[in-house]
């Protein structure tokens, strides 16, 4: 298959677009990480409550804008109640713990929202004022939806820059990341700020799920392999570091769209047409994994972490 | 969760003079929790659905989930026949399941009826006189897309599939019937919710028409951005991705694609009237071909249980092949493989009333065996 | 310590006098049921060799398990066909015989662990987690497109393989095997903790910059533990293969590190039988709790909340109270 330049631009932008995603996911598990030391597997229910209520929503209402409103408060709304009822009495404990507490709040929530949903997928569509494609500069064909999520992806990146940099929340959360007991001291209500940041991580997942939600399929079990990826991004991109989520989305986006297309043609180039196909995405669905294997051997705190 | 009725079913059968012996046990291990439980819940509730309509009270079927992990289906296998010694294992959804359980439940001298996965290495060489697929042979829906594709005159098809065998199978089942050329081949990732990618190489590859197998998840992710992407070439594809489970979730989506099955619920026989009519008044939702061939694969069984008993393993054996039931499908015969010979129709989805579903257009494939029933030595 | 010993002898006894009891009422199931507990035991020490001792969270030990398992299946299944695997100038033949496959699946892991470890412990904490779970999932991947040895699909051996004198298909005497395997295991763990290799590690996880100071470099003491963790891990995924006579790309995927850490932190970690109580609870809720309802893994979920919030140090720390200082 040949390759024009154009067809390469418009590959690059999928990768760009799929890791803008990302980002939104893997922002709020960054930050949670980085202000309270909490890992937190069940980052993709949250992801799968703002797609179901997104769904649901739009169901009844017909309104795609009052569906993501719903999103973002149901998943903020789960979030905090995660954080008030379970996750803070483990600030203080070992991943260990995190990792097997959040892990049950995984089964809860995944077979809860089945109980409550039954097990067949949802319906969400793209609104219709986004839906279509659009000419682009270079006579690029795009989705009309993919760009707005670009666009909606960098202005919440946008957002997070001025919310951590220039509000007093912002220097709460930074100060926090470098020592509880001071920001305790300084009068701060910890508890109250950890729950904040929490809802707000669990409301982009929330966004993120709806997001993607309307251009794919609305199920149960939908955030795990999304919560992977938000994984690997935020352990390239340096735990803790916004910026860091931020750059290793749109590598990893890039790694995976881009290694989709060329590893199969670089395997054509010496094997019949099947057998490069296989071997080719075979290489593909490895390519992030080995991406930040890689990253971590040459810097063992990813990016954009701190030093230790 | 288990049916059981057992009380007056002695006393009919020693009046109709056959050996009662102590009726028929069935074990099902099918997926009911996670992503894929919506079929699994399907061929359950098409199987029991004929089960009551049956009558029988001599027939005792342990339902269990095997949550669509290969290792959990063995380890319910081995349940089902040490500690519930049932006589025939059925249920099983998908064929990496179906491979890890129904080769060494045969070697220990169990029947098994296929409701729904038909892996090729059980039909050929492979084949076993106590396996039967009431289903489809996993090429046969792919096959018939691809002989709708000639028939429709396209001659330059884009075609993918995810990365595992099943996938490798459909388009291996496409190639073998259709005679154009390829525009493209890929493989996607297994799980794979993002197709941007592959739709643009759709729409610079030239092609007139696509074929795609991509079951539940994924097919519902790639035909809405399909849909999105005005590429507006026309799709064909096996059924799984247009059952009555699904299409709701895909919307306007799939509107007017062609799809190739086995069944569907304006078949014109009574049998499928009238199971069309008492699955959407026992459960409130249109049957889906899983509900269809779980209701296929329970009346097989009946129909094997009037004229033997399980007890006498080469009666029972030779009453399944017979397959004398009434078939929501209409006609129906086993192949020298124990898998069916039957008509694959082409059907276009439809909007009635508020609810998306498929309409028949016409046969695909008629009387169709799969390739491999001449490799088998039955 | 004392008192914990107690437990772990009652949890063992449990452990081998069901399967008794199940062989005299005729429940074979139960049977294959506490065997599988037991591997699961087996790969869960393994485990807790690294998470325990060496505070080293390890969330790709899916690799070895599923090295175990596919060292069994390929060795199998050649010798199912009578072809032998040819990997370059090597003709190797196939095999059924158990000892053979646990060998090389011990051996395979051990090369395995030794990469895998080299590159990962560089990093520590998060980062060591997610390097880990990156090596795991290359393997899953790479498996299910692995068409030479079934994909997805994976390989089905039709019969167990053979133990010199013993009838495998049999299920008593199949967890005989594997007990006393878990056995022997359980005995070079505790003899491990009490050696200067033990002490060094446990040392390692609590200061490296101490240990260094003393002459020992931590990452040399980390590595063979994590080697040693990885070749216990294969040889469960090897028996687990064998239980199963089926092996899959599923035995590599993320949700089986999970399934082994979370029942290794379910009975107590760093307790020896921790592991060995974790797997028979876990056994027992998945049987139990499955028949009750179609959303049993809610229950199961609160269940393990549960013992997060108010069973800190697991099952064995709840039994046998806080664990005193190492001497």
């Amino acid at each position: 298959m040949t390759m024009t330049t154009a067809l390469l631009a418009e590959q690059v932008l999928n990768g760009i677009q799929f890791g803008i995603m990302l980002f939104l996911m893997a922002a709020g598990l960054t930050l949670v990480f980085g202000v309270m030391g909490l890992i937190n597997l069940a980052h993709g229910s949250l992801f799968m409550i703002g797609a179901f209520a997104a769904a649901a929503v739009a169901g009844a209402t017909g309104s795609f804008a009052i569906a993501l409103v719903a999103a973002l408060a149901a998943a903020a709304a789960a979030g905090a109640l995660m954080e008030i009822l379970v996750l803070r009495r483990l600030y203080t404990r070992d991943h260990l713990d995190q990792v097997l507490a959040t892990f049950a709040l995984i089964l809860i929530f995944s077979e809860g929202t089945r109980a409550v949903f039954g097990s067949f997928p949802l319906f969400l569509n793209i609104p219709d004022a986004l839906s279509g494609t659009i000419i682009l500069p270079g006579g690029i064909q795009y989705s009309l939806y993919r760009l707005s999520l670009i666009g909606i992806g960098l202005l919440v990146a946008f957002g997070l820059y001025l919310l951590i940099t220039k509000t007093r929340l912002g220097i709460q959360v930074r100060a926090g990341e470098n020592d509880r007991e001071m920001i305790a001291a300084l009068g701060v209500d910890i508890s109250k700020l950890y729950t904040i940041v929490f809802a707000l991580g669990a409301a982009l997942a929330g966004l993120a799920g709806a997001l993607v939600g309307a251009i794919q399929s609305v199920q149960v079990g939908m955030g795990e392999p999304v919560l992977i990826l938000a994984f690997v991004v935020i352990v390239i991109g340096g735990i803790g570091s916004i910026k860091g989520a931020f750059v290793g989305s749109i590598l990893v986006g890039l790694t995976d769209t881009l290694g989709g297309i060329f590893l199969p043609m670089f395997f054509d180039v010496f094997m019949d047409k099947s057998a490069a196909a296989s071997a080719g995405s075979a290489l593909a669905s490895m390519s992030i994994y080995i991406l930040m294997a890689v990253v971590l051997i040459v810097r063992p705190s990813g990016l954009f972490g701190a030093r230790t | 969760m288990r049916l059981k009725v057992t009380a007056i079913a002695a006393v009919l059968m020693a009046a109709s003079g056959i050996s009662a012996a102590e009726g028929l046990k069935v074990g099902m291990i099918t997926t009911l929790s996670g992503g894929g439980a919506g079929l699994g819940i399907d061929v359950r509730d098409g199987f029991m659905l004929a089960i009551s309509q049956s009558g029988l009270t001599d027939i005792d079927v342990v339902i269990e989930d095997d949550q669509r992990k290969p290792e959990i289906a063995v380890q319910l296998a081995d349940k089902m026949i040490q500690s519930e010694k049932v006589d025939v294992l059925t249920g099983i959804i998908f064929s990496n399941l179906a491979m890890a359980v129904i080769p060494s439940s045969l070697a220990q001298g169990k029947f098994y009826l296929s409701p729904n996965a038909g892996p090729s290495q059980l039909a050929g060489k492979g084949c076993h006189e106590d396996y039967f697929n009431v289903a489809w042979q996993n090429d046969t829906l792919h096959e018939a897309a691809g002989a709708h594709a000639n028939e429709t005159g396209y001659k330059n098809s884009f075609i993918l599939a995810p990365n595992y065998p099943a996938g490798k199978d459909a388009l291996t089942g496409y190639k073998r019937q259709y005679s154009g050329e390829l525009a493209g081949e890929l493989f996607t990732k297994l799980g794979q919710t993002d197709y941007a990618s592959e739709i643009a190489q759709i729409r610079a590859s030239g092609a007139d028409s696509v074929f795609f197998f991509l079951p539940g998840g994924m097919g519902i992710s790639f035909l809405k951005q399909y849909a999105d992407s005005d590429i507006g070439l026309p799709v064909v594809g096996p059924a799984f991705s247009f059952d009555q489970g699904i299409l709701q979730a895909v919307g306007d989506a799939a509107m007017g694609v062609k799809n190739t099955s086995q069944w569907n619920k304006d078949l014109d026989n009574p049998t499928n009237a009238a199971f069309v009519e008492s699955f959407s008044s026992e459960y409130g939702r249109l049957p889906s071909l899983y509900a269809s061939q779980g209701f296929d694969t329970a009346n097989l069984l009946i129909s094997a249980m009037a004229s033997a008993d399980v007890s006498d393993k080469d009666a029972f054996r030779e009453a399944l092949r017979a397959a004398d039931f009434n078939s929501t499908r209409g006609q129906f015969t086993f192949a020298n493989n124990q898998h069916p010979i039957q008509d694959i129709y082409v059907r276009e989805v439809v909007l009635e009333g508020d609810v998306y579903t498929n309409k028949t257009l016409g046969v695909a494939l008629e009387n169709h065996s799969d390739a491999y029933a001449v490799e088998c030595g039955l | 310590m004392k008192r914990e010993s107690l437990i772990n002898l009652i949890l063992l006894g449990l452990l081998v006098g069901f399967p008794v009891w199940a062989m005299f009422s005729d429940e074979p199931f139960f049977i294959t049921l506490a065997t599988k507990a037991a591997i699961l035991a087996i790969a869960g020490v393994g485990l807790n060799l690294v998470i325990g001792q060496g505070g080293l969270v390890s969330f790709g030990h899916a690799s070895f398990f599923g090295l175990g398992g596919y060292s069994m299946g390929i060795l199998a299944s050649h010798a199912q066909t009578y072809e032998p695997l040819v990997l370059g100038p090597l003709v190797i033949d196939g095999s059924q015989s158990m000892p053979i496959i646990w060998l090389v699946a011990m051996g395979v892991s051990a090369v395995a662990a030794l990469l895998i470890g080299a590159l990962s412990l560089r990093t520590s904490g998060v980062y060591f987690i997610m390097i880990t779970l990156a090596f795991g999932q290359m393997f899953y991947y790479f498996t299910i497109s692995w068409s030479a040895y079934g994909g997805e699909d994976g390989l089905s051996i039709y019969v167990r393989n053979t133990f010199p004198g013993l009838n495998t298909l049999d299920p008593i005497q199949f967890f005989m095997i594997v007990f006393v395997l878990l056995l022997l295991v359980l005995g070079f763990c505790a003899r491990l903790r009490g050696s200067s290799f033990g002490l060094a590690l446990n040392a390692a996880r609590q200061s490296s910059e101490r240990v260094k100071t003393v002459g020992i470099e931590p990452f040399r003491i980390q590595l063979a533990a994590f080697v040693l963790s990885g070749m216990i891990t294969g040889l469960a995924g090897a028996l687990f293969a064998d239980l199963n006579r089926f092996v899959s790309p599923s035995m590599f995927s993320w949700q089986i590190s999970g399934e082994i850490m979370v029942f290794v932190i379910m009975g107590g970690v760093a307790r020896l039988c921790g592991p060995v109580v974790g797997a028979m609870l876990f056994i027992v809720l998945e049987h139990v709790l499955g028949g009750l309802s179609e959303f049993w893994h809610i229950y199961l979920g609160f269940l393990l909340l549960l013992i997060v919030l108010f069973a800190r140090g697991g099952i064995v720390g709840l039994l046998a109270g806080r664990e005193k200082a190492h001497e």
